[in-house]
């Protein structure tokens, strides 16, 4: 029988009293890239850190590739939010990018010739592979995120999981990470990636999430990035510059919209 | 000339200075990881947690033992974190605002329970009060016996999970996601941080414990971007600190150790901010004023050419 790369069901999530993920049920289809998008505070970076165990979940299950995720760790790959640590740590690139060996290493172990020639190929897919020696201090927000990126490929997964890989990199880094993602799931592999740039959906996904506490809608790109279901997503905070377009949406944020009308230009 | 040479011979005192080595190297070994978590001043909580604990493992058992202090400094600290993080999670006061609060409330406690034993009439008591600042000459040879084998352990802990105490430094998220037992880590390297106070508490005292925590680890953070490097050179820095403050305090000027070996980590750490290389203040200058001195001539160039260009 096969199995979905991640299946959730009836997750539900909350930080102390208030919930931030209710009642999401949904099944990954392999070998495809997925984004999840959908208006701050609507739980993307929650549900793939619930999944992942991160962060206790009230109820709900979770399974990897048909068990559960403490039995299929070395089949995820894991890239958290570029922010989540502090950058001057004293390490270099090839280090932080060997620490993705180190579920495969277990414990006590050092890091051999081995891992730090596979960590090296990791940064050549990245394209930073001249920056090994370099302390990660003196790396840019996109070659620091490529790390990141470089890390994850070298924990050798199936299924990778994404906490927004595109914020605050430059356009080269966001397009090189782009063609390595498409390259992933040419070789099979399934990717998940929180997404905030609505512009960009159709153009990098499969598959799109909708979330906002619950699941709005979770399908092909195509039918499922549509006007209406957005405006569902993100309620009265969407304008929309061109209503037989979909892809002209521009998300207002916390900004104008406090009257909670939608505009259409 | 000739005291300082009698004070090296002196079998006692090579015991002595053996022991605020280990301290120091031990201390500096693992304050590397607690600086780099961010933790520094859970050390401070920590040393001052251990006094209460001391005290109550002191008038349970009536006997003077390390074994028994750090048992008592042990569950001390644990209810000291549990405490902080009880705080921190129900109400709405943040960490270091907890940390504050509980730091006073336990060295508060082990202030009374101390001036209580004192007065006691025990005549066993006399020396604990030297654990408010420590008194390296109160060491006997077994308590270095004792200390050696927690610092050998301490150190060879730190050693063994390097790699996994690195991981947990730089990427706690990461690491949990590829399973290690993160709580159970942390819990681990705050033990480890309660061995090294109940190490120093005797020789430093729990008052200025936490600098010896962590001064040596800022120090060893100027000369060096790598972590293995960076937890030696704390180690060393923090072993000479012990060894020169003790030898101050052990010439007989009865100057206590702890305050003494604090100025040594303190003069270290000055030395490093100024002098080191590429962090420390003076290449920094150094460095500022060759980029301008380039940029001047870059410019001069420029504008030299396009007179010439004009002419």
């Amino acid at each position: 029988m096969h199995k979905s790369p991640l299946s959730i069901h009836g997750l539900s999530v909350a930080y102390q009293k208030k919930p931030v993920l209710r009642d999401i049920t949904f099944e990954v289809p392999e070998g495809n890239l997925i984004g999840i998008v959908g208006p701050n505070g609507a739980g993307k970076s929650t549900l793939i850190k619930a999944a992942l165990g991160l962060i206790p979940r009230l109820h709900g299950e979770v399974t990897i590739y048909g068990k559960p995720y403490a039995k299929q760790r070395k089949l995820v790959g894991y890239v958290p939010q570029r922010e989540s640590v502090d950058w001057d740590f004293p390490t270099n690139a090839l280090d932080v990018v060997m620490m993705g060996r180190y579920g495969h290493l277990g414990w006590i172990k050092r890091p051999g010739s081995a891992e730090k020639k596979l960590a090296l190929e990791c940064l050549a897919k990245v394209g930073m592979a001249d920056y090994a020696g370099r302390q990660i201090s003196q790396l840019s927000g996109g070659q620091q995120q490529r790390i990141f990126l470089a890390r994850a490929l070298a924990q050798d997964a199936t299924l990778y999981v994404m906490d927004e890989p595109f914020v605050g990199v430059d356009a080269a880094t966001e397009k090189a990470i782009i063609t390595l993602l498409n390259e992933l799931k040419t070789q099979g592999k399934t990717v998940l990636v929180v997404h905030h740039d609505l512009a960009t959906v159709k153009e990098y996904f499969d598959w799109v999430m909708l979330l906002n506490v619950r699941l709005v809608a979770f399908g092909p790109t195509e039918p499922t990035f549509t006007a209406q279901k957005l405006q569902e997503t993100y309620g009265g905070r969407l304008t929309m510059l061109d209503r037989e377009s979909p892809s002209a949406l521009i998300v207002n944020g916390r900004s104008s919209d406090v009257d909670g009308s939608i505009h259409l230009a | 000339m000739s005291t300082a040479l009698y004070i090296w011979l002196d079998p006692n005192v090579q015991w002595i200075l053996f022991g605020s080595m280990l301290l120091g190297l031990s201390s500096g070994v693992i304050g590397s990881f607690a600086y780099l978590r961010k933790q520094s001043l859970m050390g401070d909580a920590l040393s001052h947690a251990a006094l209460p604990g001391v005290c109550i493992a002191f008038m349970l058992s009536g006997s003077k033992s390390i074994g028994l202090f750090l048992l008592g400094a042990a569950v001390a600290g644990v209810i000291a974190t549990f405490g902080i993080g009880f705080i921190t999670r129900n109400s709405r006061v943040k960490q270091d605002a907890a940390l504050a609060i509980v730091l006073t409330v336990f060295f508060g406690i082990g202030i009374v329970l101390l001036t209580r034993i004192q007065h006691s009439g025990n005549g066993n008591q006399s020396g604990l009060d030297k654990f408010l600042f420590g008194q390296a000459a109160s060491m006997m040879l077994s308590d270095v016996m004792i200390m050696a084998a927690i610092s050998l352990v301490l150190v060879t802990v730190c050693s063994l999970l390097f790699k996994e105490f690195k991981l947990l430094s730089f990427d706690p998220g990461f690491a949990r996601g590829i399973g290690y037992p993160v709580a159970f880590m942390d819990q681990l390297i705050m033990f480890l941080i309660v061995v090294a106070v109940v190490v120093g508490i005797q020789a430093v005292g729990v008052v200025l414990m936490s600098a010896l925590l962590i001064t040596p680890a800022v120090s060893a953070r100027y000369w060096t971007e790598k972590l293995g490097m960076m937890v030696v050179l704390a180690g060393l820095f923090g072993a000479l600190s012990g060894l020169i403050g003790t030898f101050i305090s052990a010439s007989g000027n009865n100057l206590p150790t702890g305050p003494l070996t604090v100025l040594v980590a303190t003069a270290v750490f000055a030395l490093s901010v100024a002098a080191a290389p590429r962090r420390g203040v003076i290449s920094k200058l150094l460095l500022r004023a060759s980029v301008r001195t380039q940029v001047r001539r870059e410019q001069a160039e420029v504008s030299g050419e396009r007179r010439n260009r004009a002419v």
